[in-house]
């Protein structure tokens, strides 16, 4: 059976595209938040992953306003990185998982999530940076992907409880497949920042602490806020915490903290970074 | 179409809701297509013939032709998108920040390292 080892939630603000093309990593603007990165980085050479299955919000890739999708799920044989509009140099392709991507739109389907399917989807910087932060050498990626994307983008979002919901299903899916897979979940975006508005360059420090403790032993305490609410406090873009909330719902076992970075201001964000360990429920109990 | 948004009680925020998406729709499809470094291209080559191939109205064409950033999101522009249309003339989203702030970039990113002490 499929094992999910645990999750990374990450930033991916698009400069950092551009910092690591121009190599970067040890400016002293950039050298507070790259040195989060290695020990993610091993953390992933210790658990070895097969699949990935990251949620994010598609910026304006892959979807228009003519169909959003609140929740879609890529079930593609690759998946393609494009130009976004700024010429930041894309990522090779990446893999799919079709079989557990389908296995996940089926259980997630069941548990009355009506996602919309992708059989052709291009991934943005929300998929290929944390990508590229977490394999800076990879020559080919070590892994396959399964996208999930939700609507950050255009009102009404889901709700933080549903986003939850919607990762403790993803978490219930993986572990019902019948294939021996380790998977690591990704959440990707935030967190607190916006862009637009006479708010423009809201950050919200304390709330992103708080959200970065509760992930950990108590993300119900973030599922109680309102769409709207998670607006206000983390600003009109922090809302992409909602995939942090969703990834930490796929853990469904014994959780804990590896290891975090917080880091402000990256652009016009505060990052964050959080490497959380599953041990899944069977294994819990058998020790 | 026209009309203002909708004020959901979040200051200095415009809730890109239902009522904005629909205001917006031909504007932020123009950005859409700035995904293509092409149309970028074709965008900088006769800006007027562009916005009237995908039927920006009046008030969108002037926040267009105003590179102003209040004045597009007034217009139902979406700031996923618009970030495609500020990328055109090399602005990042500090850029974009410090304009709709009215402070200088220096200022607005001294905010933000403030906002991290």
């Amino acid at each position: 059976m499929a094992t999910i080892v645990g999750a990374i939630t990450t930033s991916h603000i698009p400069s950092i595209g551009k910092a690591i093309a121009r190599n970067l990593q040890q400016d002293p603007y950039w050298k507070p938040f790259f040195d989060g990165y290695p020990r993610a980085q091993e953390w992933l050479k210790e658990v070895r992953p097969d699949v990935v299955v990251a949620f994010y919000n598609d910026h304006g890739l892959n979807y228009f306003l003519d169909a959003l999708p609140t929740f879609g799920v890529g079930a593609a044989p690759e998946y393609r990185n494009a130009d976004e509009g700024w010429g930041i140099p894309t990522l090779a392709p990446i893999l799919g998982h079709q079989d557990l991507s389908w296995h996940v739109i089926e259980g997630l389907v069941d548990a009355d999530f009506d996602v919309t399917t992708c059989q052709q989807m291009l991934v943005d910087h929300a998929v290929s940076l944390p990508f590229a932060l977490l394999w800076p050498d990879a020559e080919a990626w070590p892994v396959r992907l399964v996208p999930i994307t939700i609507n950050t983008l255009q009102y009404p979002f889901p709700s933080p409880a549903r986003c939850l919901g919607l990762g403790q299903a993803v978490g219930r899916a993986i572990e019902s497949f019948d294939e021996d897979l380790r998977v690591v979940v990704f959440g990707t975006g935030g967190l607190s920042h916006q862009l637009d508005g006479t708010r423009a360059g809201h950050i919200n420090k304390p709330f992103d602490l708080m959200c970065m403790e509760k992930l950990v032993d108590d993300p119900q305490a973030l599922a109680r806020y309102s769409a709207l609410d998670l607006v206000r406090e983390a600003g009109a873009q922090g809302f992409e915490l909602v995939n942090w909330i969703a990834a930490r719902g796929a853990l469904t076992g014994a959780v804990s903290q590896v290891h975090s970075n917080y880091h402000i201001p990256i652009s016009n964000t505060a990052a964050g970074l959080m490497v959380l360990e599953n041990r899944p429920a069977a294994m819990a109990r058998a020790a | 179409m026209g009309g203002k948004a909708k004020d959901y009680g979040i200051p200095g925020t415009t809730v890109f809701d239902g009522r904005m998406a629909q205001k917006g729709y031909a504007l932020n499809r123009m950005c859409y297509s700035f995904n293509s470094a092409d149309n970028r291209d074709a965008f900088k080559r006769d800006e007027e013939a562009y916005c009237r191939r995908y039927g920006l109205d009046d008030e969108q064409r002037r926040a267009v032709a105003n590179r102003n950033v209040l004045e597009l999101i007034a217009a139902g522009g979406n700031i996923y998108y618009l970030a495609k249309f500020a990328g055109i003339f090399g602005l990042d989203v500090q850029d974009v920040g410090a304009q709709q702030t009215g402070m200088t970039k220096d200022a607005f990113k001294a905010r933000l390292a403030e906002a991290g002490r």
